[in-house]
């Protein structure tokens, strides 16, 4: 390994260079329709040009507020959702225009975890029969042999005891089904999977015990590549490698936890930031606290130029026209905000 | 008097003492001990936070004092003593305690979606408990509800009075809800995961206001949280709470600073921190909350516990006692030990 004069890098975690994923002005827009002939009366801008790289072996971290998009773009990218617009490149390959059929064997290899461990699982199969469900759709076992050997090292995988294959979902508690939900993901063995809120509906003490199976996977397996999306800033923080924040359909900010932590720019990043709580009484009453105003405009009908301007505290005049793109500010740090000045690289 | 909030600082003379609180549910598989004998205390102007994970019977406790329990939970034992009188003695439909409901001791939920009367405009949810405390008359009570909704920051509060709850957005109603929590200038809020279901920048938004509305009205506060970065923010005491007993409690620095219980310990280690190093590992505590059903009486955290030994599972569940800090009790045979700052 050569030496890298970056010191805020962390060994295990950076990855390859290889870019196993290339968003490209990504759109989804969704119809608000009225009447009995569904006439299209507006759209909800759920994401409004969303662009990002994400390299093999990555965490990729995406937060915001709920209604920012992050959800939306997990889903987009593994087809849940058609996008309206832009490009979606998966190991060199176009996925969000490819027909249904050349996708198919591509699901195998992109899969999600939902936040819901109750809604998410179906309650008339078994767990062994969800688990194995991507298996026998996919056909990717040959034997019935074989397909046993891959559920039992599934099970262990996630930390579930075998003898648990044969009950079903509600007699799980919400971490237990949380574990076979990530075990169903792992099935296809993919290559990228999207994590949309994995933790955000268990207990505290539940969440660690999720984050680090997520961790360990990743270390076991040094190709899998994670899209976390929460907004629990600290979570994200915890496990990925480079973190995004959206806001109304777009990324603000977008960089390293460390740098994110010690030098957010964005203003909106900022306040996000001084608004999580730290469970530490001292370095709480030393953390000034920036509060916005108002609340999250509507996606039907976002502010014209820098979607934030309706409650940034430094807003300028040109702030109301023109929309700020994502500009280079140093290393790995990229922030779209007309206040400032592009530098670094 | 308003710099008495700072951590640590104890607050002025004790208003609410709880005694023993019981609350069980008889269901059909057993018997759940929801609260089994919870004893806390809040004094004038303070701020405490009761903390636990779902299921340990935080938000129970709190119901139980209020004696807004549904059916089949039921109060079993204990004494709530609140400016002299025991709350308990009165019935929950008593005109006693229908007068400290909202008048002295209000409670904000933590669903406003849920807790709000659909079917009412936001202005009659707001005038019908100060026609009913205050004695005001119709005319009166509009226009303080106005104010109110001024107070708690909502734009064009005249016009709102009139609107629906499903009119406003979930921050707004939020936001409604703390004014009708502090409409009466009550002496004591309970405010039971008031900002759990927002996003990181509302609930910021939405705790700096609750707290200055109740220091305004001179009020002290019950903060119920799974949330340790919110107490540890705003806090002076806190109770922790595990399956429906407090295993440990004390000054908010004594509990971050100097956790005794395994349990407090525990949770301390397994949450994510901003404020972390990379490479930083969490340590979770193992398995899952126990079932309440039928709970045997020794420690209900023994099989998760890191410090257990023989004595807990022959002998029963012990006493608070005392560590080291002012106030600071533990529930356990084998505390950690004493660390420094």
């Amino acid at each position: 390994m050569t030496s890298l004069p970056n010191v805020a890098q962390a060994p295990a975690a950076t990855g390859s260079d290889e870019t196993i994923l290339e968003v490209q002005d990504l759109k989804m827009y969704f119809p608000i329709t009225r009447g009995l002939l569904k006439r299209r009366v507006g759209d909800i801008k759920a994401v409004d040009g969303v662009s990002f790289k994400l390299r093999k072996g990555e965490t990729l971290g995406l937060v915001g507020e709920s209604g920012c998009g992050k959800t939306t773009v997990g889903r987009c990218l593994c087809r849940l959702y058609k996008p309206t617009a832009g490009q979606i490149w998966f190991n060199g390959k176009e996925i969000s225009s490819l027909p249904e059929k050349e996708f198919r064997p591509l699901r195998s290899d992109i899969s999600i975890i939902f936040q819901d461990p109750y809604g998410s699982l179906d309650p008339r199969q078994t767990a062994g029969s969800i688990v194995g469900e991507p298996l026998r759709i996919h056909k990717l076992v040959k034997s019935k042999a074989e397909y046993n050997e891959r559920l039992e090292s599934l099970f262990a995988k996630v930390g579930l005891a075998s003898n648990l294959m044969p009950r079903y979902p509600h007699e799980f508690s919400g971490g237990q089904r949380q574990r076979i939900g990530i075990a169903r993901a792992l099935a296809g063995d993919p290559s990228l999977i999207i994590c949309d809120e994995p933790v955000s509906a268990l207990d505290v003490s539940i969440q660690a015990q999720i984050i680090n199976l997520l961790m360990d996977l990743r270390e076991g397996q040094s190709e899998l590549t994670y899209i976390f999306i929460a907004h629990d800033l600290s979570v994200v923080k915890h496990i990925s490698d480079r973190i995004a924040v959206m806001y109304l359909g777009r990324i603000l900010e977008i960089t390293t936890p460390e740098e994110l932590y010690a030098n957010p720019i964005h203003p909106y990043t900022r306040a996000l930031l001084s608004a999580v709580c730290v469970p530490d009484p001292d370095i709480e009453a030393s953390r000034a606290r920036i509060v916005l105003e108002g609340e999250v405009p509507s996606p039907v009908n976002p502010p014209a130029g820098c979607s934030f301007h309706t409650r940034c505290p430094d807003a300028m005049p040109a702030c109301r026209t023109t929309v700020p793109t994502l500009k280079q500010v140093g290393n790995d740090h990229e922030v779209a905000c007309l206040a400032v000045t592009p530098g670094g690289g | 008097m308003s710099d008495q909030t700072t951590c640590g600082v104890p607050a002025g003379e004790e208003m609410l003492r709880v005694k023993d609180l019981e609350t069980q549910f008889r269901v059909d598989e057993g018997v759940v001990r929801a609260v089994n004998g919870v004893s806390y205390s809040l004094r004038e102007r303070e701020i405490i936070g009761i903390v636990g994970e779902s299921g340990c019977g935080k938000s129970v406790s709190q119901l139980s004092i209020m004696q807004l329990l549904q059916r089949p939970g039921k109060i079993v034992g204990g004494e709530v003593w609140f400016e002299g009188q025991n709350l308990l003695e009165y019935g929950p439909k008593s005109a006693e305690m229908r007068a400290i409901r909202g008048g002295k001791i209000s409670m904000i939920f933590q669903e406003p979606m849920t807790s709000l009367n659909p079917v009412l405009t936001i202005g009659r949810q707001l005038t019908e408990s100060l026609e009913l405390h205050l004695g005001m008359n119709k005319k009166e009570a509009r226009a303080r509800a106005t104010q109110l909704l001024d107070l708690v920051g909502i734009p064009s509060p005249a016009s709102r009075l009139d609107d629906y709850p499903h009119q406003f957005s979930g921050g707004m109603r939020q936001r409604v809800m703390i004014a009708i929590g502090v409409a009466c200038q009550p002496k004591m809020v309970i405010a039971d995961e008031p900002t759990t279901a927002l996003d990181c920048t509302t609930q910021a938004q939405l705790l700096e206001l609750m707290l200055s509305t109740i220091d305004a009205c001179k009020g002290s506060l019950v903060l119920v949280t799974h949330n340790l970065g919110v107490v540890a923010r705003y806090s002076q005491r806190i109770y922790i709470m595990y399956a429906g007993k407090i295993v440990e409690q004390g000054l908010c620095r004594d509990i971050f600073y100097r956790p005794r219980h395994p349990y407090t310990v525990g949770l301390l280690k397994s949450v994510p921190r901003l404020d972390e190093v990379r490479g930083h590992r969490l340590v979770p505590i193992v398995g899952t909350p126990p079932n309440l059903i039928d709970l045997p009486p020794t420690c209900a955290f023994y099989p998760r516990c890191s410090e257990r030994t023989e004595r807990c599972l022959t002998e029963p569940w012990p006493d608070l006692t005392a560590a080291d800090g002012e106030g600071h009790l533990v529930r356990c045979y084998n505390p950690a030990e004493r660390t420094g700052e």
